[in-house]
């Protein structure tokens, strides 16, 4: 399990743009280049003083690779970091008002207290 | 000694900023009861005549994040940015400046360590909507020096809410004790219950009303042993996924202490419920005189 790397993944392609439109555009790809090139980058750090180690499970890689936000919440990605950028995604194809985000609740009605755990 | 002449707590809606500027005929239907109940909220600090802001919110990862998470963070800075760019692609929220107040960060800093505190700090903050919003609904013009404190509701492990009464009874103490002749505001701004990102968010009321109908009863009665023997760090799932934001409204009571609020309102909207309280720890009279007088 790498739930903070999910989480990481959500949060740097949420923060930018151009990301937003690539993943959107071209799920797997971006995944396998984001896992390939900036995975393993400390936001803080120069590019050298990169960490060594970080990698998805397969199960993992998979969820983000389809956009799967119901396989993401059960393997404990933080919601609010997926709902974001599930917004900033997919809100421009549903319409109505909140209709993206009432469809996304929809598909996660299967799950019932304790939800996933969340912590890293 | 400075005088903590208002303390705040509220929700922060981030839609309010936007809804609030439509015409009425592109308006939703709630939207006009809910800016005349912000406005008059407004008004409970307006005539507080603060010099200076205490400002506690959360940031939603924006620039905290998970390789180096803050429990408890006071901003120490000249000024702060604010707002990022997914809050104004979500929400439509402007960037903003605001103006520090280093001398109150430096002394809540040095007091905090010395009480039990070990806050972190950060001399370049860029705040985001939870410091936002109530400057939006409460002072729109922005014109005062603010100090930003940052809690973790958001990435777990997160304190115990008994961790957040007791900082926000040491803030008191702490801003009790400022040698400053200025007049202080302490605003807060959580959450009820709300669910971000599960099965049960965006409904048409919050998503558990009868939390929420006990929770604004604890805060407007200073319910703190209330409060305390029913709310856990377990507990806060049941009413929704991102409840752990009741904390800091939790943290208000500790500032205000066991006193029922001086203004108490709120309003039921689809997916979550504002809530509005204000306490005037030393009372209003005067408020008017003084003002009188300026």
């Amino acid at each position: 399990m790498s739930k903070y790397l999910l989480d990481k993944f959500l949060f740097t392609i949420d923060r930018d743009p151009d990301l937003v439109e690539r993943y959107r555009d071209d799920p797997a790809g971006t995944v396998a280049w984001w896992e390939a090139e900036q995975a393993n980058q400390i936001l803080n750090c120069i590019a050298g003083e990169a960490t060594t180690w970080l990698a998805f499970t397969e199960e993992e890689r998979d969820a983000l690779s389809v956009q799967d936000h119901v396989a993401l919440f059960q393997l404990g990605a933080h919601p609010f970091l997926t709902l974001t950028l599930w917004i900033a995604m997919f809100e421009r194809d549903h319409p109505e008002p909140l209709g993206m985000q009432r469809d996304y609740a929809v598909r996660l009605s299967h799950f019932n207290l304790p939800y996933p755990d969340i912590t890293t | 000694m400075a005088e903590l002449v208002a303390i705040l707590a509220t929700t922060h809606h981030p839609f309010f900023y936007t809804t609030s500027k439509l015409p009425p005929a592109e308006a939703p239907p709630f939207a006009a009861e809910w800016v005349r109940k912000v406005e008059a909220y407004r008004e409970t600090l307006t005539r507080a005549r603060p010099d200076v802001l205490v400002m506690v919110g959360s940031d939603h990862f924006h620039q905290l994040w998970l390789d180096n998470m803050p429990q408890f963070l006071v901003g120490k800075a000249p000024f702060y940015d604010a707002n990022y760019y997914n809050e104004e692609r979500e929400f439509g929220l402007p960037k903003l400046l605001l103006t520090g107040h280093e001398e109150l960060s430096a002394h809540i800093l040095r007091a905090g360590l010395d009480a039990g505190f070990d806050f972190a700090f950060s001399n370049e903050l860029r705040v985001d909507h939870s410091i936002t919003c109530p400057i939006f609904t409460v002072r729109p013009q922005n014109d005062l020096p603010v100090v930003p404190i940052y809690t973790n509701i958001f990435a777990p492990p997160l304190p115990r809410p008994e961790r957040f009464v007791k900082l926000g009874q040491t803030l008191r103490e702490i801003i009790d004790g400022w040698p400053s002749d200025l007049r202080v505001a302490v605003i807060g701004t959580g959450h009820l219950s709300l669910e971000l990102g599960g099965p049960r968010q965006f409904g048409e009321h919050g998503p558990d009303p009868e939390f929420d109908a006990r929770a604004v009863e604890w805060i407007g009665n200073g319910d703190l042993d209330g409060v305390l023997a029913n709310v856990t760090l377990d507990s806060l799932h049941s009413p929704g996924n991102a409840t752990h934001g009741f904390m800091d409204f939790m943290l208000m009571m500790g500032v205000a202490g066991y006193h029922k609020a001086d203004y108490a309102d709120h309003l039921d909207l689809f997916h979550t419920m504002e809530a509005y309280f204000t306490w005037y720890p030393n009372g209003t009279r005067g408020f008017e005189d003084e003002a009188g007088i300026r």
